[in-house]
């Protein structure tokens, strides 16, 4: 057993926090919750150039060709920094599936421009179900002639403001279930019929409702087989799920830290409040489960990466580390005093996405469900 | 043992609920914010002046103010209802501050001048006491009044004063004595806003609301007879709070509020994704939530009950502070969970599960278990001062 980074992946890790450091300022995250676009194209393109949009595409598609768990290492300085903008949608969801299971065609037509930063891709599944089930999914697609024609509503859909193209899940199959009602669509944003509206959430995030009205997609732009769109949709669950982790550890540890330069940093009664024990006892619990986060969710993102069977450590992993980030957040606050309960200190852009993240890709209860499940009870 | 209450005390109680379903507007679904815009200060207001005419808002102060002289219990219900119902009106720096200060402490013209304006609701107080460098330690206060003939000039800052920016006054704590121990050298001064030299500065909170400022004193010119108390004394006349309820029924009513929300909530939409039924995690956690508000609900009933029995409650606060805070954190949480995807869309959102009520008060309960007395500080003070513990 090895738990630690390889030379190459140590190289990443601190490139990627130099980088960062560098070209994405507090400000500019700042800047971003404001913005409609959520991001710069200025550090898209920087990103695009270091290789990271590219960084798990395969090299003849024009990336790197590197593991989804050198991906995760990137993510976890993502995470720290709080990068804004659509890199897990386009980066970590979709040019992973398009990867998997795309077309020749498909892929030499979308993945060059991923990685060079010219087109931004993102998933769209869920619905005003709220679910990340597939009884959820209503939003159907009828065949007409050799196109498609799709009717529903997704709902919580990140970036797709500014979206290139969208992977659309839909129903196929009245009665089909998940082995063979479901159905990728690849959605350009100019199709007719689509309604994009943007929705305002806690993290200041940029999701959206989209509405599609008797939108009509070719059967070249299906993703994988028609009727087999399920097993992509659990894909993306897999893969954001654990990825989520990754990015929220990043978060984490960042959080602990700030605590900790505070609580050395702030007199109270004439000594520094990190001298008191119960300011210790935070700083200790809030180390102990950025600790419990890091390896749970690497050992997902591993099994993952290795092509093992992963959904038991993946479930874990998001349930352990939603509620683990969470506490970290409250207890920052704690330690922090009024200071941290206000907009322009930092530590409430981590709370609000801490929410977010939780959120995604089911939650804690989601995911305990599943573990459940897979003990057997 | 008897957990009865009075025929009276029942019958004050569906005299406040029925005024308060009278005067909150149907759809209310509540703005505990209600400082942060101008729509929600003018309800405040207006609500203030009708409690006063029912003699509410001096419920508890003696007949010789003009108050009612009602029962601890009575006052208990009372702060209950309101609660439940997030009705605003109530100034509670005024009232219940300010008001039991100057009557312990006040000069007969202090108690004239200041006294009626609350009782009658046409003043705004705020409470001026931390400051940047002093939070939990109140008594490292930095904030300096010197005294110039008739007048004491003030130079230093305050923050997180709430309020400060709809406040037509400020109770004070400043240091005179700056060679004293630090306890032994503050002084209370009563301070009208409109002074020159004060300057009020918002300070936006997490949640995106203007609740809270900091307030700076450049040079400001306070005449002696707002002095509270003797000179030096403020910090022992800053700590008489202790006449009126201080059972923290707040907290359990707030909390029961949002269980109540929440549960109403489930049942309007049956068979969605918020129905609960094979959930039994969630259920389980809403269930565990109702079980801990009655905790604390009877935790605060007996605070009550103490003080109507004329005894101090000390280490019984700092209990009910502490758990009841800690709980309405784990309480919005719960509706955070239960509320799912949903539960991140703010209040502007058409698709926003009670008007993003929930959401909100997950981020401002950050703060509950902050202002007025950390977490940390009720349980020095329950190991110290309950538990006869050795002080850090
Ligand atoms: C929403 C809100 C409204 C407020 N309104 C007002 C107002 O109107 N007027 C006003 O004067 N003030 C107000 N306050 C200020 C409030 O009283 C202070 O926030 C509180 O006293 C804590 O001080 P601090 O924020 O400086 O934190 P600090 O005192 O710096 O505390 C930081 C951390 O250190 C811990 N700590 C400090 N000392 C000890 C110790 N001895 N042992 C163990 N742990 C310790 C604390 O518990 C906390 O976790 C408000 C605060 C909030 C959040």
């Amino acid at each position: 057993m090895d738990l630690g980074f390889d030379e190459v992946q140590m190289l990443l890790k601190n490139s990627a926090r130099e980088v960062l450091e560098q070209e994405c300022p507090i400000t500019l995250v700042r800047a971003m919750e404001e913005d409609e676009r959520g991001f710069t194209s200025e550090l898209w393109q920087n990103m695009a150039e270091l290789g990271w949009l590219g960084l798990s595409i395969p090299e003849q598609y024009g990336g790197q060709g590197m593991s989804f768990f050198d991906l995760a290492i990137l993510l976890e300085e993502t995470g720290r920094f709080l990068v804004p903008g659509p890199f897990f949608s386009t980066v970590v969801l979709s040019s992973s599936i398009l990867t998997e299971y795309g077309t020749e065609s498909q892929k030499s037509e979308i993945l060059p421009k991923i990685a060079n930063g010219d087109l931004i891709a993102t998933v769209a599944i869920t619905e005003p179900s709220a679910t990340y089930e597939s009884n959820g999914i209503q939003l159907t697609a009828t065949k007409d002639g050799s196109n498609y024609v799709l009717n529903g509503t997704k709902l919580f859909v990140n970036d797709a403001q500014i979206a290139d193209i969208i992977l659309v899940v839909a129903k196929t199959d009245d009665k089909g279930d998940e082995s063979n009602g479901f159905t990728v669509f690849i959605v350009d944003k100019n199709t007719s019929g689509m309604t994009i509206t943007p929705l305002d959430t806690i993290a200041s995030d940029k999701q959206a409702e989209i509405v599609f009205e008797s939108v009509s997609i070719s059967e070249e732009n299906v993703l994988g087989e028609v009727g087999k769109g399920w097993d992509i949709a659990k894909r993306v669950i897999d893969l954001g799920s654990s990825a989520k982790c990754i990015e929220m550890l990043g978060g984490a540890d960042r959080v602990l830290e700030m605590t900790v330069e505070y609580v050395k940093d702030r007199t109270q009664f004439g000594r520094p409040i990190g001298s008191f024990q119960a300011i210790q006892h935070h700083c200790a619990n809030m180390a102990t489960d950025v600790e419990g986060c890091r390896y749970v969710a690497y050992h997902a993102v591993w099994r993952i990466s290795e092509g093992l069977e992963a959904q038991k450590e993946i479930s874990i992993a998001k349930a352990w580390v939603s509620d683990a980030y969470r506490r970290v957040c409250a207890i920052g606050h704690q330690s922090h005093g009024a200071i941290g309960f206000t907009k322009e200190y930092d530590l409430q852009l981590y709370t609000r996405r801490a929410k977010a993240q939780e959120l995604a890709f089911g939650d804690s209860s989601y995911h305990r469900e599943i573990v459940a499940q897979q003990l057997g009870i | 043992m008897d957990f009865k209450f009075s025929t009276e005390e029942e019958t004050f109680q569906n005299d406040v609920n029925g005024f308060l379903k009278q005067e909150l507007p149907s759809d209310w679904t509540g703005e505990t914010a209600y400082a942060s815009s101008d729509d929600g200060w003018n309800f405040n207001l207006k609500m203030k002046k009708k409690l006063a005419e029912k003699g509410w808002l001096t419920l508890g102060w003696p007949k010789e103010y003009g108050g009612m002289e009602a029962s601890i219990m009575s006052q208990v219900l009372f702060n209950e209802q309101m609660a439940y119902n997030r009705a605003p009106g109530i100034d509670i720096w005024g009232i219940k501050m300010l008001a039991p200060t100057l009557m312990v402490h006040g000069t007969e013209e202090q108690k004239q001048r200041f006294l009626p304006p609350v009782a009658n609701g046409e003043v705004q107080w705020c409470q001026g006491y931390s400051e940047p460098g002093s939070g939990s330690d109140l008594a490292s206060l930095q904030t300096r009044a010197e005294v110039d003939g008739d007048e004491y000039v003030v130079n230093g800052t305050k923050i997180w004063t709430s309020n400060g920016h709809r406040a037509d006054w400020i109770i004070l704590l400043a240091r005179t004595d700056t060679d004293a121990p630090k306890h032994r050298g503050i002084t209370m001064l009563l301070v009208d806003m409109k002074t020159p030299g004060i300057s009020v500065n918002p300070i936006v909170n997490m949640a995106g609301m203007h609740e809270f400022n900091q307030v700076f004193f450049d040079n400001v010119r306070v005449p002696k007879r707002n002095l509270v108390g003797e000179e030096n004394r403020g910090w022992y006349v800053g700590a008489t709070l202790l006449d009126f309820e201080r059972s923290g029924v707040q907290y359990s009513a707030e909390a029961r509020r949002t269980i109540d929300d929440l549960v109403g909530f489930i049942k309007d939409n049956p068979s969605s994704n918020f129905d609960l039924s094979g959930r039994e995690h969630l259920r389980n956690r809403l269930a565990d939530m109702a079980i801990e508000t009655e905790v604390s609900r009877m935790i605060s009933y007996n605070i009550g009950f103490m003080q109507s029995q004329g005894f101090v409650p000390n280490k019984e606060a700092s209990i009910c502070k502490s758990f009841s805070t800690e709980m309405e954190q784990r309480v919005a949480e719960t509706g955070m969970h239960i509320l799912g995807l949903y539960g991140q869309l703010t209040s502007d959102s058409k698709w926003a599960p009670l008007r993003g009520r929930i959401e909100r008060t997950f981020l401002r309960h950050h703060s509950a278990t902050l202002a007025s007395g950390t977490s940390e500080i009720q349980r020095n003070i329950i190991a110290t001062r309950g538990l006869g513990l050795p002080r850090a």
